[in-house]
């Protein structure tokens, strides 16, 4: 296919992205660096027979032709990159001076909502994507021992959890896991303790997300596994069995061989999905014990008077974010198409 | 064949139908349960002091004379007009399939039959545009979006959704159309079709198993996004995802969870349909990325 061909059958897509995923993406960093126009005010001292008092007025001629001769906003530089509620750099330094200890250290950062965020995302990320494989692991393998009848309706069941929207999936154990719902009053009963909630406390919310988590993603896994399995070489695992590999070595030593690469694919697409959790905060109702980089951002654009600045400068932080994560990966391919660097 | 001949031992084969049965429940109880219980009023789906009630509906039958009721459905789809977001759904997501995988196919034919060096780039910058969380990009719609007073619209939304399903669309249908042989268009350009003409008479007819596995995704993309629906969409132009988390707040407070309970069933009816039709396709597109590698 020629350049010329390759462009107009390429166009179309191409002009979405540039639209609406690059042109966005120049914006948010450059509404990071401004803030919204303060209104101009004017101050005047009237005088009445009573007194003078000093009166303080907005002027919207004014006001509004500075939002004319500066649309985007005030230049602020780094100010709000810097400011509380995101790296807040002040802060950090200042807890780090008066620090009894480090543990000491991270809990106060704790209070600051820019790394209250980065601390679940990251936990969630760091947690819930190799139970995600491992969980995914199990079931394929277990699945795939089924008779053959059984293992059409467990693929059917298994894919339920992932195909849900995760707001709707959520909500759904939301409900069952509420004190007056089936698993919240279960567990009362379970540990005899009748003020047992799972929404009360941060660290039993934060158990409660990786299981949500977990039982959402672990079907993508369950899933890419299966069809793996279905391709493991026979006369390979034959061979291993007449050498007298008990089943675990051959599961170990031909099966999840076989698998690795299909391992490093369901790292990748969990790793992306995982950090922009969201959703099950806002089902759960979570964001008091636990919030994650794009809820704030969310929580920002919410507001009232949406927050764009502080919105655009956590979603540019956020995608400094995904972009480490994917480093390894973009490396590794970069080396290969460069082979000889 | 013949490792499954040899016969596994009692105790494995009991702890491998006891694990598959224990995520079958994880998998499939929830659903059955909230299903069932949407037809029963709030005191029965939540039934602290005896959970059999959730399932016989003693309270229901004493308000309704009966142990089923649609009455959070009626709240739910009449007095709270959920019908209209279901319609709005059903708009998005019609347009944004059909949209995204009409520049899709292009794109990733193109993609898929040039061997050009910026084709390996372009995928990777889709990569790049896959990860990033939607919700990022949204900082950046408002400002434009209210200038142009295109805020709140279903059409704006929908290209919004097609553009941010295209990078996942785009990697989805290269790699089914690196499976079908180049020789099949290049045959067809040797006896004088232009590329579009080979495109339109040789692929085309044969690439429908792929696009609707595509169109399976970005309906999916579609149906469930909530980040950029919820902020996008004005009040009566909502879609059900954003819908269901209003009534959160609204519905609550004023004792009508089940309102609520009836639009999250309402929301997942469409979605175990699918399962049911398109399971094939659906595990043939989760895979296809995986096995390609």
């Amino acid at each position: 296919m020629n350049h010329k061909t390759f462009f107009w059958f390429f166009f179309p897509t191409a002009l979405a992205m540039i639209l609406f995923i690059a042109l966005p993406l120049t914006s948010i960093v450059s509404q990071s660096f401004h803030a919204p126009h303060e209104e101009v005010l004017l101050v005047a001292e009237i005088c009445d027979p009573f007194g003078c008092e000093i009166e303080t007025t907005i002027d919207h001629e004014a006001t509004q032709s500075l939002k004319d001769s500066q649309p985007l906003g005030k230049w602020v530089g780094f100010q709000i990159y810097s400011d509380r509620n995101h790296l807040a750099f002040n802060e950090v330094a200042k807890f780090w001076q008066s620090k009894s200890s480090f543990t000491g250290f991270l809990s106060s950062l704790n209070n600051l909502p820019f790394y209250r965020a980065m601390g679940f995302t990251l936990t969630y990320v760091i947690v819930v994507t190799p139970l995600v494989i491992l969980f995914g692991l199990i079931i394929a393998l277990a699945v795939n021992s089924l008779h053959r009848h059984l293992k059409g309706l467990m693929v059917f069941f298994s894919l339920l959890p992932m195909i849900v929207t995760p707001l709707v999936g959520s909500l759904i154990l939301f409900w069952m896991i509420d004190a007056r719902g089936i698993i919240g009053s279960g567990l009362q009963e379970l540990f005899a303790d009748p003020t047992l909630s799972l929404k009360a406390s941060t660290g039993l919310t934060w158990i409660t997300l990786i299981v949500y988590g977990v039982w959402h993603s672990a079907p993508f896994a369950f899933i890419v596994f299966y069809a793996g399995l279905q391709t493991v070489p026979k006369e390979t695992l034959e061979s291993a069995m007449i050498d007298g590999a008990t089943r675990f070595q051959q599961i170990m030593h031909v099966v999840i061989p076989h698998l690795a690469p299909l391992v490093a694919f369901v790292a990748l697409i969990q790793l992306m999905d995982n950090f922009r959790v969201f959703e099950p905060i806002v089902g759960f109702s979570a964001e008091a014990h636990a919030t994650s980089l794009s809820w704030i951002i969310w929580n920002d654009i919410g507001q009232e008077i949406r927050l764009l600045s502080s919105a655009a400068t956590t979603s540019v932080l956020t995608i400094i974010g995904v972009v480490i994560l994917l480093l390894p990966v973009l490396i590794r391919t970069w080396r290969e198409f460069n082979p000889e660097k | 064949m013949t490792s499954n001949q040899i016969k596994r031992p009692f105790g494995l084969q009991l702890l491998i139908y006891g694990f598959v049965l224990l995520w079958f429940i994880l998998a499939a109880f929830p659903f059955f349960w909230t299903m069932w219980g949407s037809f029963k009023v709030e005191l029965d789906f939540f039934s602290k002091g005896d959970w059999t009630h959730a399932i016989s509906g003693v309270r229901t039958q004493a308000v309704y004379g009966e142990s089923f009721t649609g009455a959070g459905y009626e709240g739910a789809w009449i007095q709270e007009e959920f019908w209209r977001a279901f319609s709005n759904t059903a708009i998005v997501c019609f347009f944004t399939v059909l949209t995204s995988l009409t520049i899709a196919t292009l794109g990733g034919y193109a993609l898929s039959r040039s061997g050009f060096r910026y084709s390996f780039w372009l995928l990777i910058v889709a990569l790049v545009f896959r990860a990033l969380p939607p919700i990022t990009l949204v900082s950046g719609y408002l400002p434009p979006f209210y200038a142009w007073n295109v805020w709140g619209l279903l059409p704006t939304t929908i290209i919004v959704l097609v553009a941010i399903n295209q990078p996942f669309t785009l990697w989805m249908l290269h790699s089914f159309f690196q499976t079908i042989p180049k020789e099949l268009d290049e045959s067809a350009m040797v006896d004088g079709c232009t590329q579009f003409q080979a495109f339109r008479h040789v692929i085309i007819p044969v690439m429908w198993p792929g696009v609707i596995t595509a169109g399976l995704f970005s309906f999916l993309l579609a149906y469930n996004d909530f980040a950029v629906t919820a902020i996008l969409l004005s009040q009566e132009n909502q879609t059900m995802v954003p819908k269901i988390a209003s009534f959160m707040g609204t519905t609550q407070t004023e004792g009508n969870v089940m309102f609520a309970v009836a639009a999250v069933v309402s929301a997942i009816i469409p979605l175990f349909l699918l399962v049911l039709f398109f399971q094939r396709q659906l595990v043939s597109g989760l895979t296809a990325g995986a096995v390609k590698g």
